[in-house]
Order: structure tokens, then sequence, then C-alpha cells
């Protein structure tokens, strides 16, 4: 712990987020640099808000009027009940479209200051002390050294994007990636020709939402024939209370281009809920393959169900053209709430869409999520495969459409859903809907409960593994396939995660 | 080695069943001791009594290990201790490589006792050639734990794990059942390739067949949840030829 001693702490995390924001939206930056107390955006929802979020992030008028379209609409929009979730009303006023971190006296001045609880979760998951400072919200921590990964990495905290890393080496490769209010302003008619055009304005509650008011995210673009050098990354944090996070993501992944991209969140432990309702839309063109992996670690709330993040989500990508290829992997084991259903649209012939999930829901999380596989193309192909894995009083819920228009002929649908159950005070759900509507698809559906078994805990055990070091290998093993289909790097930290999730789940 | 003393058990759920009546055993260091008896004697309990799994209540006794006290010990605290138990059901574990699971108990246990994690480096050298003596294919150490394993393949994976841990006190429970001839010679030779002058066994079975791979230092009858009769190897031949109703009605 030596080291934590010598670090730095300061003020330094709001100076340097609203240093970068400044420097992004020139207009507010003497204010906020002289006056980082300032409260700029009042809590609460209305177009005015919307304007000033519009504003600070120094955007065209085509694009506050898009956002202001998206939140007359979405005024007449309902939450969606639908799911087996039991939501506590949200109060939309009560939030901040768009906070900079809150007030310095209660965020952790040093680690001593932070709850065991949490270090000693990230000092299991393996994260580098640094890493560490910035996932448990201490100060000054991004003043320390970084080790260099070869990932490029767009970080968002709280509502800004507050740097982006490689981004020379990718613009070498023709590749852009830059948060997407840098896109706005500076790729215009790429961020006019696909915003929205697979998750439109008014496609949910949430996503409508997510169009007034989304303050930042990542942006790609992978022109054409172009391999992308490295994995790209968003790192996603909500640091300050009381705040909602609404990110945007867009991918283009050109004709015949290639790109995997991960998503990781975190956000620190409070007792109070957050909200999240992020917005991801891929456009994949002829022949593009795009692999999206999430590894979702958002504060789950306590033992008790106190507090954790309202995760709402919607994310879909379009295999807009021939033979595209897109493939979803999710690691879920964080939120309090979870509603999510990353898509896959197979508009194109000979398209694939892929969808590859683990769920770990403990204590009082519910998790309600699956995908959507709409064939529109000839001879389109999909494969679920999702497992859900239930602990303490948590309720999980695998919900997935598989659907085979007319003209998607000699399409295909493979899933495959699997249920684990520790302990018996948990829920495990599995609601399918298949719609076919053309003679020569194939639909397949293959699903199965089962309960983490005594004897394989015992077998362990008298091999030498303590309980929870069994419950971990038992539960990894039931994940395995979806595990494999995760980058390597990813895959040793969702590993991690699992065993970490279903702490204190048996005994 | 292990010391038994008066052990009494009983069913977790009902108290009615009483399955252990007062067992006394010791299996000296270098020896191995065999256990036979009918079905519902005993023998099987006693295996899962001293190796801790939950269920069954300790309600009279003491058991050590090397002089210390294992019955308020939790089941990866004996075996960090040394006790070994070859099931005589080896569970399957989908989606859990046999070598990621053997690594991972080696390492639990060596963590437990102070040691340093094996490197991946030595730990595939040793299972090698381990696997190699029990005619343990590399591909069935890539495979998933006992999964599609046939019943010669999961006992010969029993002894693997038991030449990888090395303990210091091995129970064999049933080892022989399902095996055929050559299986049973295979599985008996991994096992007095262990034997070891600071190793001791406790071989539970029905049949004598075992005990002509595997010779025992003592046999012992068990009935009705006690140690009824105690001999050199003729005991068990004598079972052979004559079955257990003599002896057990010797013993009542």
């Amino acid at each position: 712990m030596a080291a934590l001693d010598d670090t730095e702490v300061r003020e330094g995390v709001d100076r340097e987020t609203v240093e970068t924001v400044a420097s992004m939206a020139g207009k507010y930056k003497h204010g906020w640099s002289t006056d980082i107390e300032m409260d700029f955006a009042p809590k609460g929802l209305s177009e005015d808000i919307v304007r000033l979020i519009s504003d600070k992030n120094n955007e065209p008028e085509w694009m506050t009027e898009w956002r202001l379209q998206a939140y007359r609409r979405w005024q007449g929009m309902e939450e969606p009940d639908w799911a087996m979730l039991e939501i506590p009303p949200i109060d939309y006023q009560e939030q901040y479209y768009y906070a900079k971190p809150k007030s310095m006296e209660k965020k952790p001045k040093s680690l001593d200051e932070v709850d065991p609880k949490l270090l000693e979760t990230y000092e299991k998951l393996g994260i580098p002390l640094r890493e560490q400072m910035i996932l448990a919200g201490v100060e000054g921590a991004e003043q320390a050294p970084a080790e260099g990964r070869k990932v490029a990495v767009d970080a968002v905290f709280d509502s800004v994007s507050v740097g982006t890393t490689f981004q020379e080496e990718l613009a070498r490769a023709g590749v852009i990636f830059c948060p997407i209010s840098e896109a706005i302003e500076k790729h215009p008619e790429l961020v006019k020709k696909y915003l929205g055009s697979v998750v439109p304005q008014g496609d949910n509650f949430f996503a409508g939402l997510n169009s007034a008011v989304f303050t930042d995210g990542s942006f790609v673009y992978v022109p054409p024939g172009v391999r992308c050098p490295m994995e790209l990354s968003t790192y996603f944090r909500i640091n300050a209370e009381n705040t909602g996070q609404f990110e945007r993501t867009l991918i283009i992944a050109d004709k015949g281009s290639y790109v995997s991209y991960l998503e990781g969140c975190t956000a620190p432990k409070r007792d109070t809920t957050q909200l999240h309702a992020a917005v991801v839309e891929i456009v994949a063109l002829e022949d593009a393959e795009v692999k999206y992996s999430t590894v979702q670690n958002w504060y789950p709330g306590d033992e008790e169900g106190v507090g954790g993040i309202y995760n709402f989500v919607t994310k879909r990508a379009d295999c807009r053209e021939d033979r595209a290829k897109v493939m979803w992997t999710q690691v879920e084991t964080g939120s309090a709430i979870t509603w999510k259903y990353p898509s896959c649209i197979l508009r194109g012939n000979d398209t694939q869409g892929e969808f590859y999930s683990i769920a770990i829901t403990n204590n009082w999380q519910q998790a309600d999520t699956g995908t959507k596989m709409i064939h529109l193309g000839r001879n389109t192909k999909s494969r679920i495969v999702s497992k859900g894995i239930s602990a303490g009083h948590a309720q999980n819920t695998y919900r997935g459409l598989v659907s085979m228009h007319p003209k998607a002929a000699d399409s295909r649908n493979y899933t495959q859903c699997d249920s684990l159950l520790i302990g018996d005070k948990c829920g495990a759900h599995t609601v399918p809907y298949i719609e076919v509507k053309n003679a020569t698809s194939r639909v397949e559906h293959e699903a199965t409960t089962s309960k983490v078994d005594d004897d394989q805990l015992f077998y362990c055990r008298q091999r030498g593994m303590d309980e929870e070091e069994a419950v971990a290998l038992v539960v990894n093993g039931f994940c395995k396939d979806v595990l494999q289909a995760l980058p390597m790097e990813f895959a040793m930290e969702a590993q991690s995660l699992v065993a970490i999730s279903l702490e204190g789940s048996v005994g | 080695m292990l010391e038994i003393k008066n052990l009494h058990a009983q069913l977790e759920d009902d108290a009615e069943i009483k399955i252990l009546k007062g067992v006394d055993l010791t299996v000296e260091a270098g020896k191995v001791h065999a256990i036979m008896g009918p079905n519902g004697s005993g023998k099987s309990t006693l295996a899962y009594v001293l190796s801790g799994r939950d269920g069954y209540e300790v309600t009279e006794g003491t058991v050590t290990l090397e002089g210390e006290d294992i019955l308020e010990m939790e089941p990866e605290e004996r075996a960090a201790a040394g006790m070994f138990l070859a099931f005589q059901y080896p569970v399957e574990i989908p989606g859990v490589g046999n070598m990621t699971f053997m690594r991972t108990a080696v390492n639990a246990q060596r963590k437990a006792r102070g040691q340093d994690e094996m490197s991946s480096g030595d730990f595939l050298k040793l299972v090698r050639e381990k696997a190699k003596s029990l005619k343990i294919e590399p591909e069935m150490l890539k495979r998933p734990v006992n999964t599609g394993f046939s019943g010669g393949e999961k006992k010969r994976n029993e002894i693997l794990q038991m030449a990888m841990l090395e303990p210091k006190m091995c129970i064999l429970d049933e080892t022989d059942s399902g095996l055929d001839v050559d299986a049973m010679k295979l599985v008996a030779e991994g096992v007095n390739a262990l034997r070891d002058a600071n190793r001791g066994f406790l071989v539970i079975t029905h049949y004598q067949r075992l005990l002509n791979h595997i010779k025992p230092d003592v046999v012992h009858i068990m009935s009705e949840g006690r140690i009824i009769k105690s001999g050199g190897p003729e005991l068990a031949l004598e079972v052979e030829e004559h079955g257990y109703a003599d002896l057990l009605a010797e013993g009542a």
C-alpha cells in the first residue's frame, strides 16, 4: 500500500475533467476553470436543458433540432412495463442530465476513506492500483502514471469523454475513433447519415430519452477494406451522485472492414440509485464484421438491495448489406436493474448475427435481458447462447425474439438458453418469442435450468478448494461457451468477475 | 496417521438414522488397511464423515490425522492437511477442463499450506508424467472433469488426482466398482506406486479381488456401523469363500 501514500491527492479529477470539456466547448471555458463549483446544468429535464447540453457541446443547429425532436417525442412516450422487473418509480425531474463530478467533500480523499470492501473487490480483480483508485473514485488518481497497453481507450467519465488514446495511430489506418461530440463537429456528414438510423428517436422510452440528452459517447468509423489494427475500447464510469449517464455510441463498419470493440463499465458504491440509459448503434455494410463485447460491472446495490445502477440500454446492430456479420458478447454482472437486448437486424442477404451472454444476478439484483434477431434477408443466420445465473434473492430473465420475415428464405436460428440457480430464493425465467413467416427457415430453441450441485461443490472442496472457489469454478464451467467468445483480455477479467459477483452466495 | 476412536454418526436430517455406532480404527503411516462389509454397513458413510461431507452429524468420538483433530475442519482444510478421498462416483463438472481443475486444486492446497503456487510449466510437466504412468491420454486431460468419461477413465482420473495432490492419507471408496480386470489392474498399479512409508491407505471394497492387486496389511470387517473383526489378508479370503454370513453371526 506504500505506493498509494505517495500519490498526490488533490482536486485534480474534477479540474481535468472540466478542462477537457472546456477545451471541447470553448464557450464556457473561463466560467468553468474559475468556478468549478458552478452548477451549470440544473436538475430536471426541459427543452432548455436539452438546448443547454447541445450548447455545451458546441453543437450545430441540426443536432440541437434533432435532440429537441427526440425530446418532444419522448414526452409522449411511456416507460415499458412488459419486462419481468420491479422498477421503483423514477422521477426524471430529480436527475442531473449534465453534471460535472459533484462536490469534493463527499469524494474519498485517499484509499483509507474508501470502503474496504470495494477495494478488496478491485484488488481481487487484479486491477493495477492506479486503476483501483480511479475505480474507487479517489481524487488525483488520473494523474498517476499509466502503464501502456495496446488497446485504444475512450474514457467517458460521468457525462464527458475525458480522452481517447492511440488516435494518431488509428488515423494512419484511416480509422476514426473519437468522442461522439467531436465526431458531430468534425464528421457531421457521417453522423447525420447514420445517427438514429438503427435506433430511431422514437424507438422506445429510454432510447428517446437518450436521443434528447446524450452527452457523449464514442464514435467509430472504419473505412472500406480496413481491418482495425487494434481493439477499440470505451470505458464508462458514472461518478457523480444523482447523475444519469446517457452515452451514445455509433459504430460504422464500411464495406469489407473489421473492428472489435470492447466496452467496460463501473460505478462507485452509492446509497442512491443512478440511471444509465445508453444507446449503441452499429451499422455493418457489405462484408463488414463487427465484434462488440461488454463487461458490465455497474454497482449492483448492496446485500439489502439499497442503491445500484438502473441500466436501461438499447443496443442494436444493422447488418445493412450482404454478408455483413455482427457478434455481441456481454457479461452482465452489475446493476440493480438490467433492461437490455442487444439485437441484430439481418437486412442484407447471407448476413449473420450472434449473441453470447452471461448474466449474473446476486442479492436483490434483477435482470431482464436477451436479444432480438430480426431476419429480413435471404439465407441469414443467427446464433444465441445465453447463460443466466441467479443467486441470493435475484431474478434473472432471458427474453429473446427470433423473427423470420417472409422474404428471409432459407434462414436459420439456433438458440441455447441455460439457467443456473444457486440457493432456493432466486428465480430464473426464459421467455422466447419465435415468429416464422416463411416455409423454408428453421428455428431451434433449447433451454435448460439446473442448480449448482452439492456433489460438485463437495468434490471440489475435497480436493482443497474453498467454497467460493468451488462455486466460481463450477459457474465458470457453466459459462464457458460464452467466455470463449470474448477477447482474451476480457475473458480473464470476466472470469474473475464471475467469482466476485457470486461471493457470499453460498453457505 | 489416522486415528478413529468410538466414532458415532447419524443423518443430519434424521437423528433416528444412526449409521456409525462406535468405529475404532487406526491406520499407521506406510500401511494399507482394507474395510470390507455388506451393503449398508456404513463403509461409504465412514469415508464421507472422514472427509467432511455435509449431511452427517458426529455425535460421539474423535478423529485425528497426525494427532490433529479434523472433525471441526472444513473439507478443504482436511484436504490441505493431507486427507484424500477417491470417490465411488466421481462427479462431473461440465465446462471445466480436467487440467484446470487439478491445477486449481493443487494450488489451493499449496496456498492453504503457505507454499508458493506451482507454475504452469512445472504443473504441466508433472501432470503429463503422472498421466503417462496411468495410461491417461493427454486428450483426456483437456476434457471437462469426468464428463463423458467411461467408468474406468473416471477411476483412473481419481488416482491421477491422488498422485498430483500427494496426500498423506488416502481413502479409496469402492474404487473397484464398475471396473473390468484390466482397468482394475491399472488403478491398483497406480495406487501401489504411491505406497510409501509416510502415507496411509484405507481401501473400502465389497470384494476381495481388488485386494489381490493392492495387498493390504490389515483387513477389517464392518457391519451395522462398527468394525466387528480385524485380521490379516487371510480375512479377505475368508469373506471371498464363505461370504459375510458366518462373520456376522460370529460378531453378533
